[in-house]
């Protein structure tokens, strides 16, 4: 059920600075919302997104109930070498989800 | 522990809010502001806050609240001596004045970011920035929502 989209370049130059998107399949429910009949409907969000660039950690964010749902994050960052980003989202209730891009640098 | 100025401030709110219908908090705007304080007091450790090198991105009308597009993008030039730590994104009139909180580095070669937010009433939108040699800027952009996100907590 839990989706997520990347947008990042495959190839890029060296030393150039890179956009990558991402976007995760989530209600971002805030946990100040309640039912009709009056009961609260508990939190349930995406608390924290990490990107590493061959392991190593480029990009980190914790997110609040404040996110819009589905939420997108957009940053940048300089292509130094060949090889993958791993994008690792997690959040309540077991939450987590992963994926990869590969970039080749020339 | 609540310090006298809190108290101060609470009790204030109380007194001036109490002629409303109090079917809400009645020191909620108190609340708020006291909150968003004890947050931006949290990211800085007390430390002054300069306005300016930050740039926020956020429509001043906002039709929806639900799904608010905003960006931040710092001044620096994000080299290993001299880049920005962390942007935090905060709001005035949320339930919880926080929104995001990144954490980045020289490796970002340009510090800017876009999201979006879900932002609950009028009022103002801040981006702190926290700069590698300890400083602290802020640009803030007041807006006004006219379909709040979370109607269902209490609205001012």
């Amino acid at each position: 059920m839990a989706r997520v989209a990347i947008t990042a370049p495959s190839s890029a130059k060296k030393g150039e600075i890179i956009e990558i998107k991402t976007l995760a399949a989530h209600v971002m429910e805030n946990g100040f919302r309640r039912t009709q009949e009056g009961a609260l409907i508990p939190r349930d969000i995406i608390t924290q997104f990490v990107c590493t660039y061959n392991g190593v950690e480029i990009f980190r964010a914790e997110l609040h109930p404040a996110m819009a749902a589905n939420p997108l994050i957009a940053f940048t960052t300089v292509a130094t070498e060949s090889g993958t980003l791993e994008f690792k989202w997690t959040g309540d209730n077991g939450y987590a989800e992963t994926q990869s891009a590969s970039l080749s640098v020339s | 522990m609540t310090s006298r100025r809190q108290f101060l401030l609470l009790t204030c709110g109380a007194l001036a809010a109490g002629e409303a219908v109090a079917q809400l908090d009645p020191n909620i705007a108190a609340k708020r502001e006291a909150a968003l304080r004890a947050a931006i007091g949290k990211i800085t450790d007390g430390k002054p806050i300069r306005t300016g090198k930050v740039k926020l991105q956020v429509p001043p009308l906002i039709d929806n609240g639900n799904t608010v597009p905003l960006a931040v993008a710092v001044e620096s030039p994000m080299t290993a001596e001299n880049h920005v730590k962390a942007i935090h994104v905060l709001t005035e009139k949320n339930p919880q004045p926080y929104v995001l909180s990144a954490h980045l580095g020289p490796r970002a070669g340009r510090a800017s970011l876009s999201t979006r937010a879900r932002i609950a009433d009028t009022g103002r939108v801040i981006a702190i920035a926290q700069m590698s040699d300890g400083s602290f800027w802020q640009d803030s952009v007041s807006v006004v929502v006219t379909l709040s996100a979370c109607l269902e907590d209490g609205l001012i």
